[in-house]
């Protein structure tokens, strides 16, 4: 058994993470406190080379492999500590560009791989509606056949990237009487289609400088030839493997900014002195040092596990499941522990680690909750 | 355009250095080595020059077995081939002895330009780029803050302390950059996949026809007789304002005294 990366993954992952620290984190804070997503810092993710990354080569992309991607993942939220931008690249990747690459027809990858890949325009994934979370099968949206054109009618919200998106693919049920299997279809809408439109920007605890928003689509008219996929397969064929990437490769981010808190609260722990020694020579201070060392570590094998499963082809479910569930907690936790151990500079913005825990509360929401996860691996146990 | 770019392998900037007290040199085995920092920087304006005029860029690096990784290094930037120079008679070579296996190295190869980096950041001397041009006998342009190249003709910006110098010669030349020239990338994952496969050539002094006389601690001309560690940092000035205004007399008397401004 092996746990190194080999020398290339390491070679990359001090690339991503120098490259962040030059490029991403300088101004965080500010777009942090303003909420807003920065075309600037998109277009340097996009020159090095990141928003093509898993893309298959013949596609403008780089055709790394999925512990590679996360790897990607986690150098970024290191060194750059801007989680939203970290949201809006998994987003892009693995739910905006790998959907079109695993499953789309020739003329659709064409189209539109290599302009994602070279980040020149973000990719989303819309299958969230207001009442139809992680009961994904509930969703509402239509899509009605007329003659070579569906109609499209329904809202979608919660959509990463829903406002910078040139195309978004969008789950929207095919078959009303069908079971889920078989009736819901992934169609590749178009921004400034007659009725697509971003209908609300949506305000967040965290990962601000992601924009997250509502969709609406009023009788919006898609092609047939905009189809991706099947029809009537989208649900568990598309939508569920865009799942598994967000538990496998996403969640990667927060290990990065787990890394990142804990040698920052190291930093701080030696040099912060109270009555006359550092504060890491207190025991309290050590249970916390020692405690968010020990998540990161659980958290980085769970989610390099799942990874390399993935990329060998391996049954992972459950795994993917319980990286999601451990780190979707551990990372709150771990930022708790940051705040505290900061003391008053940690419950104020300007030492990032507040941040941290409006970030790292995402990932035990979205893409399922920690709730759904737990439901996965018991169920792999209770039938 | 054939371009060759000269790295280093040095001791990692961040960590502390160790002298050997035997052999009196940079104990490599006592901490991690990297490709030397200011390389980065001349491989950038390699790799500008690629993208540019389509220049084939060589990295070549003087170093044992172990260097080969700062090969590969430079080649995921993006550079085309790689050429190692192993021979045991080579450690302990000086700046001239490092120059003289580095100017035999070139003369077996294709070239129209060198890019060197301007001053590594363990020896410290800026001597190796001029003397590989003296020894070849091209044009040497060092201190580089800017370079074009248009057709046989390179023009350079040569900094100083009060500007620069604009200054022309013909190719091949030899060209050292400081680190105002640009701004350098980052290895991407595609440079690092593609740095595996790059063809990568390793010569021996004798390949190059020089004698194990002329290099190594033997031919060197600087010899080093004692160290001593770094005295340890001093107490800075601490100049306290008052209110009155004084100190803001006495920070700029200290500018002054210092020349800095």
């Amino acid at each position: 058994m092996d746990f190194r990366l080999s020398e290339e993954q390491e070679a990359f992952l001090d690339s991503v993470r120098a490259f962040a620290r030059e490029h991403v984190e300088p101004g965080v804070l500010e777009r942090d406190r303003a909420g807003t997503w920065d075309w600037d810092v998109w277009k340097q993710v996009a020159g090095f080379g990141l928003t093509g990354l898993p893309v298959p080569q013949e596609y403008g992309g780089s055709g790394a492999d999925v512990l590679t991607t996360g790897l990607a993942m986690e150098g970024l939220a290191y060194g750059g500590r801007d989680a939203g931008l970290n949201l809006s690249l998994g987003a892009h990747l693995t739910i905006g560009a790998m959907p079109i690459a695993l499953h789309g027809n020739e003329e659709q990858k064409q189209r539109w791989l290599p302009k994602l890949a070279a980040g020149e325009t973000v990719g989303a994934f819309a299958i969230t509606e207001p009442d139809a979370g992680s009961d994904t099968a509930s969703m509402k949206t239509r899509a009605e056949l007329h003659g070579d054109t569906y109609v499209l009618n329904g809202t979608k919200t919660f959509i990463t990237n829903g406002s910078l998106a040139e195309v978004v693919t969008v789950i929207a049920r095919t078959d009303p009487e069908a079971p889920a299997g078989q009736a819901f279809t992934a169609f590749l809408v178009e921004k400034g289609t007659p009725g697509f439109e971003v209908s609300k920007e949506l305000k967040k605890l965290g990962n601000r400088t992601s924009p997250t928003v509502e969709l609406s689509l009023d009788d919006v008219e898609v092609h047939t030839s905009q189809i991706l996929g099947d029809v009537g397969s989208a649900l568990w064929k598309i939508g569920f493997e865009c799942f598994d990437w967000e538990r496998t490769v996403m969640i990667a981010s927060a290990v990065g900014s787990m890394q990142r808190d804990l040698e920052e609260s190291v930093r701080y722990a030696k040099e912060r002195e109270a009555f006359g020694k550092p504060i890491g020579r207190f025991g309290a201070i050590q249970h916390k040092i020692a405690q968010m060392r020990l998540r990161l570590e659980i958290a980085r094998l769970l989610q390099r596990q799942a990874a390399w499963m993935k990329d060998e082809g391996i049954e992972h479910s459950t795994e993917a499941a319980m990286a999601k569930a451990y780190i979707g907690e551990a990372g709150v936790e771990s930022a708790l522990d940051a705040i505290q151990l900061h003391g008053g500079w940690g419950y104020v913005d300007e030492f990032h680690v507040e941040r941290s825990l409006r970030d790292a509360k995402l990932a035990g929401i979205g893409g399922g909750t920690t709730e759904i996860q737990e439901m996965i691996i018991a169920r792999t146990l209770l039938g | 355009m054939k371009v060759v770019v000269p790295v280093k392998r040095t001791p990692d900037t961040a960590g502390e250095k160790v002298i050997d007290a035997d052999s009196l040199t940079v104990d490599r085995e006592a901490g991690e080595s990297v490709l030397c920092p200011v390389n980065e920087f001349s491989i950038e304006e390699a790799v500008r020059l690629k993208e540019k005029h389509g220049a084939e860029v060589t990295v070549l690096v003087v170093g044992p077995e172990e260097a080969q990784p700062t090969v590969r290094k430079a080649l995921s930037y993006g550079l085309d081939a790689g050429l190692q120079i192993t021979d045991e008679a080579i450690a302990g070579s000086d700046a001239l002895g490092t120059a003289r296996v580095i100017a035999a190295a070139l003369e077996a190869t294709e070239f129209d330009l060198v890019v060197f980096g301007g001053q590594s950041t363990d020896a410290r001397t800026s001597l190796v780029p001029a003397a590989v041009a003296e020894l070849l006998g091209l044009p040497s342009l060092t201190y580089t803050r800017y370079l074009e190249v248009d057709g046989e003709t390179i023009t350079v910006h040569r900094e100083h302390e009060e500007g620069w110098d604009v200054v022309t010669a013909s190719l091949p030349a030899v060209v050292s950059v400081v680190e105002a020239i640009n701004e350098p990338r980052y290895p991407s994952f595609k440079g690092i996949m593609a740095a595996k496969s790059k063809p990568l050539e390793t010569k021996s002094l004798a390949d190059l026809g020089v004698s194990a006389d002329e290099v190594g601690a033997g031919a060197a001309s600087a010899t080093m007789y004692e160290f001593a560690p770094r005295p340890p940092k001093e107490a800075g000035t601490v100049i306290e304002d008052d209110g009155s205004g004084a100190a803001a007399a006495q920070l700029a008397d200290w500018l002054v005294e210092k020349k800095f401004v």
